[in-house]
């Protein structure tokens, strides 16, 4: 299995002639993605120095190639119209490559998409190693498995799917979910579909300081997958000093968001939190060893 | 990209939000005017971004044009004060001269964006003109927040509830629903981040005014209103900072801790985790160093060049994990960082793996460099070659 993406995915790319769009359209197509043709308006009935079809519009796009899957290369001025036109072609799933994006259009944007599930903004993608991969990941790093990654981080995930994948733990699917303060597709939302994987037989949480989505994500886990090899890892632990956060989204999660309100959120849903990436992989082989 | 008192308070005016008479000077002469033209007694306030202004002495009253002059030119004698964000302070360039009012009670009211309901949050609590995260320790229960559906927007009864549900005086009640509503019509029109009243204030005499506005536009979104631009205050950057801007990356980029360990990795995470395998190799960090995503040569050659003559680096530690960034225009800078530049030369320990990795690591073994495998070996390397050339 893996989640929301595998080899029979039908991908199209917005933004598919652009700088961006086009090389990592290439490096899809290397990996083995299913891509089937692009979206950029105005150079409709052309063909991409891939050889993949171009339409004007998505709905065009759609109705020619069976597309499902869309993944989007457009400047961050274009995303939110990007993924309103997919959602009207009838599109359900999206990753949105784009950083930048205008935190009122994501905000507009997940308040009318019902039933779309999306990926980012500003995030690296998704990948089913050995199946199919959306977005901007370095392919050859993965191995198909059955551990399951989420991480808010780009090149951290890298490093941590290196290890993973050095130490002989395959991956069924890993998702970037995007640093934004608006995202499509939580650590929750992500933890549900392992939940009901059945290649996915352990976890691992990449977080990140700020905001609340790790203490959501150890409250699920205690709560629905209290029997699974999960390891934890939280980034920035050592950050520099920075500028402080809002007050108000302070208040509003409650006070979460440091460091050890995380690494605690984890430790008492029974999840251990790994010091550093490359502790990873013994954690969690130890740990499905004690399952098995 | 945070506003100015004065700034905000425009905005609260536009929206139909009630604020004090008041008069934006640049000098204390044009205070002194006004109060010529205008007497009774003001409040003459330091417009700065920093918090603070009250205790560090930068608001203060006057009920005369020539005590209008002395208060403002006393405020604006000194910047002010630093404090760990702003270890430079902040230069006062103008003030706010605003009527007073005749306080009955102070609320908080505020709009933010909730990313767990990935909804606009509305808070609100009786407990106004203090610090609100302290008003949170002493009366958590005191807040009410109430979370806006962006498809029906903003409808006085969220208004209304808010103001039973967090025991708002009476005195608030009729006003207070359309006080809401300007400052939800300002959050979204402006692409705000944060709208927040502290203190809304009710009078003596029965008027509800917000007597201080903070407002945070979405750096992402001024592409729509380039009239914001001049409005843009830049605080004094600190030399770290300055640094990172003259190397072409962001202020937050780049960072010094006087080790002699210099860092650089590709994404703020990746930067994190390569300070934390040095440390725990047992070095000290010079730096933090994110080169940003897509990095290409001429970044890392500035890079490199930020590091060798601004750090105390023995050693330069480059870890590069490709995505959006290629290992061969990485490859590159490096070599032609070496190559070009006029900087003293200290040794490399290069990490070069994902995108473009093979590209990558044939340009710099065709440059007689040979790239460590892992970040772990990386740290180790650098620690070592520190150690040895102390």
């Amino acid at each position: 299995m893996s989640i929301f993406l595998d080899k029979n995915s039908k991908v199209f790319v917005q933004g598919i002639t652009g700088a961006e769009g086009s090389y990592h359209t290439g490096r899809m197509l290397a990996y083995g993605t299913n891509i089937v043709g692009g979206v950029t308006p105005g150079k409709g009935g052309q063909k991409t120095e891939h050889g993949l079809p171009v339409f004007n519009t998505v709905e065009e796009c759609v109705a020619a190639t069976g597309a499902t899957h869309q993944c989007i290369f457009v400047p961050p001025a274009g995303a939110a119209d990007a993924l309103f036109e997919a959602y009207e072609a009838g599109v359900r799933f999206s990753v949105c490559i784009t950083e930048g994006v205008p935190v009122h259009d994501m905000l507009r944007v997940v308040g009318a998409t019902p039933g779309m599930r999306i990926i980012g903004p500003n995030c690296p993608g998704l990948i089913s190693p050995g199946k199919s991969s959306i977005g901007i990941m370095p392919g050859h790093i993965f191995k198909e498995g059955n551990v399951g990654l989420i991480s808010r981080s780009g090149t951290l995930t890298y490093e941590v799917v290196d290890g993973l994948t050095r130490a002989g733990l395959g991956q069924s699917t890993c998702v970037g979910i995007g640093g934004d303060p608006i995202i499509g597709t939580t650590f929750v939302d992500c933890l549900r579909e392992f939940k009901n994987d059945p290649q996915t037989k352990a976890i691992v949480v990449c977080g990140e300081i700020g905001g609340s989505d790790e203490e959501d994500a150890a409250a699920f886990i205690k709560e629905h997958l209290a029997g699974t090899p999960i390891v934890a890892f939280i980034g920035g632990r050592n950050a520099p000093p920075g500028k402080s956060l809002g007050h108000a989204g302070a208040i509003i999660s409650g006070g979460f968001g440091t460091p050890e309100s995380k690494i605690n959120a984890f430790r008492a849903a029974g999840v251990p939190v790994a010091d550093r990436p490359s502790e990873i992989p013994k954690m969690l082989a130890e740990r499905m060893a004690a399952t098995v | 990209m945070n506003l100015m008192e004065y700034q905000g308070k425009e905005l609260f005016r536009r929206s139909g939000i009630p604020v004090p008479r008041s008069q934006h000077c640049t000098t204390p002469d044009d205070v002194a005017a006004f109060i010529e033209k205008n007497p009774g007694k003001w409040v003459v306030k330091a417009q700065v971004l920093m918090g603070g202004r009250g205790k560090a002495g930068k608001i203060k009253f006057a009920s005369s044009a020539d005590e209008g002059r002395k208060v403002a030119q006393e405020i604006m004698a000194t910047p002010m004060p630093p404090n760990r964000q702003n270890p430079n302070g902040e230069p006062i360039k103008s003030l706010l001269v605003e009527e007073t009012l005749d306080v009955a009670l102070e609320a908080y009211c505020a709009i933010s964006v909730d990313r767990t309901t990935k909804k606009p949050a509305i808070i609100v609590t009786k407990f106004g003109g203090m610090d609100v995260e302290e008003v949170h320790e002493k009366h958590p229960e005191s807040f009410s927040t109430f979370f806006v559906d962006t498809a029906i927007g903003y409808s006085p009864f969220i208004g209304r509830k808010l103001a039973f549900s967090t025991d708002l005086d009476a005195g608030y009640r009729k006003q207070f629903p359309a006080i809401v509503a300007g400052m939800y019509d300002l959050f979204f029109k402006y692409g705000a981040k944060l709208v927040e009243i502290n203190p809304l204030i009710l009078t003596k005499d029965g008027r509800v005014i917000a007597a201080d506005a903070k407002v945070e536009l979405d750096d992402d979104a001024l592409f729509r209103h380039p009239e914001f631009k001049e409005w843009q205050t830049v605080l004094p950057l600190d030399e770290d900072e300055s640094l990172a801007t003259d190397a072409g990356l962001g202020i937050r980029n780049f960072r010094r801790f006087g080790g002699t360990v210099g860092t650089m990795a590709n994404g703020a995470g990746l930067a994190m985790g390569t300070m934390d395998a040095v440390k725990n190799a047992g070095g000290e960090i010079a730096n933090f160093l994110d080169v940003g995503g897509g990095a290409n040569a001429e970044r890392v050659r500035k890079c490199y060049e930020l590091v060798v003559n601004h750090t105390n680096a023995k050693v330069f530690f480059i870890n590069i994990f490709g995505g959006i960034t290629r290992g061969d225009e990485v490859a590159k800078g490096i070599v032609e960082a070496l190559n070009t530049t006029k900087s003293r030369k200290i040794p490399l320990v290069i990490r070069l793996t994902g995108t473009n990795e093979e590209e990558g690591r044939r340009i710099l073994a065709d440059a007689g460099m040979t790239p460590v495998e892992t970040m772990d070996e990386g740290a180790k390397r650098a620690v070592e070659l520190a150690a040895a050339s102390a």
